[in-house]
């Protein structure tokens, strides 16, 4: 049996059928990711004015790296170009360029994935420490010279450290609320070029020592629960448009009015995940 | 692949168009790919300028964004020139989603008393 509207248009819509499809799906994907933008306005609003982590439940700002974050924004974006000039080749009857626009497509989400695994890494050995005094540093772990991943206090204890090394942040201005005053001495160490200071704790002294994973800060709960589902998603397209453009692309031969529709359908949904990169950008690394 | 000028697919071009329009059309494309990389970059440098007030902050950041979604959103996704049925899908969408997110934040303005959940720092 052949499947009806692949290429004609429907009387009643005037489209073909999975083009209607896939904006039906693009909105119940609007619906979803408007409930996680939702969730983070609430979280922001609810979290106190102050420098984090110096008032324990405030937001924290800055603490993801922004030139990664713009040049990875620039990788989907360039990939949102390359998609519908794939898309365009094809109209103009031209395979060969169509499957080169494909790989580079393809080759940035591949990218995007790279770098935003970097990223995660990042912060998986970065901590926040608190002191039984109460005051709070961030910085990464230095254990004879490595950065454990995911560790906790329990990890420092049981490897039997009695003074913890920690490469203590010196948090840049990106770091404070809009409106906070920057104390002077941060300003003189980023103009020395000094990032970090070497410190040492007693563990005795330390009450917790957590990682920036979803469990330590409502940021990072939001934050990784946001660009991990947009992760899947540049996966789900990415493995999609390898087989649009690679294994699958016999259509090409067989019926090409399909095959087009097909690129225009999954261009569709990749469009959408840069759309929905463009508002997540700002909301987590800028602002 | 050898076979690649394919003789097939001069249906998939559509009779009704020329490679003339697609030669605009791929310049429209780059332009408004590289918009979208300036306008990133204006996001990114305008964090710099340390506006006075956060909402001025935010205000500018998702401004430039809904210009960038604009741009992806017209162009990209040709929502200028769409059937009727697609725009119908998305009012409707829009209407919920801006209705979802108008009573979750109105909730969280005049909360059930006991209900509303606390932002807990656990050392």
């Amino acid at each position: 049996m052949e499947i009806p509207y692949t290429v004609k248009p429907r009387p009643d819509t005037g489209l073909y059928n999975a083009k209607v499809g896939i904006w039906l799906f693009l909105a119940s994907e609007v619906m979803l990711f408007g409930a996680f933008f939702s969730a983070y306005i609430l979280l922001r609003v609810q979290a106190p004015e102050g420098f984090w982590p110096d008032v324990a439940n405030g937001w924290p700002h800055g603490l993801l790296n922004i030139p990664i974050g713009t040049f990875n924004t620039a990788v989907l974006i360039t990939s949102s170009v390359t998609v519908v000039m794939a898309w365009i080749a094809l109209k103009q009857n031209d395979f060969a360029r169509f499957r080169r626009f494909m790989a580079v497509t393809i080759a940035c989400a591949l990218g995007f994935l790279a770098i935003k695994t970097f990223e995660y890494k990042e912060k998986f050995g970065h901590y926040v420490i608190e002191l039984t005094n109460g005051t709070r540093v961030t910085g990464h772990l230095d254990v004879n010279g490595h950065s454990p991943l995911f560790w906790t206090l329990k990890d420092v204890q049981a490897a039997k450290i009695e003074e913890l090394k920690v490469l203590v942040d010196i948090p840049n201005k990106f770091r404070f609320p809009v409106g906070h005053t920057i104390p002077e001495e941060i300003h003189k160490a980023h103009a020395a070029g000094e990032h970090h200071k070497d410190q040492e704790f007693k563990v005795s002294d330390i009450a917790s020592v957590k990682a920036f994973i979803p469990s330590t800060h409502p940021f990072f709960a939001i934050y990784f629960t946001m660009t991990f589902l947009h992760g899947l998603h540049v996966l789900g397209g990415a493995i999609v448009l390898f087989y649009f453009g690679f294994i699958g692309s016999g259509m090409w031969k067989t019926d090409p009015e399909r095959f087009t529709n097909r690129i225009e359908v999954g261009g569709l949904f990749w469009h959408f995940v840069d759309l929905v990169w463009i508002f997540l950008f700002p909301v987590v690394y800028l602002l | 692949m050898s076979d690649s000028k394919h003789s097939g697919a001069e249906a998939a071009a559509g009779h009704h168009h020329h490679d003339y329009d697609f030669a605009a059309h791929k310049k429209v494309y780059w332009v408004v790919g590289g918009s979208l990389l300036v306008g990133t970059l204006i996001t990114v440098l305008a964090r710099e300028w340390e506006f006075s007030s956060v909402a001025l902050t935010i205000a500018v950041a998702l401004f430039i964004a809904s210009i960038k979604a604009f741009l992806v959103c017209a162009y990209f996704m040709h929502l200028l020139s769409e059937k009727k049925a697609i725009y119908l899908i998305l009012v409707t969408t829009g209407a919920f989603a801006i209705a979802m997110v108008a009573l979750i934040l109105l909730s969280d303005k005049d909360p059930v008393s006991g209900t509303r959940a606390k932002i807990h720092y656990v050392p």
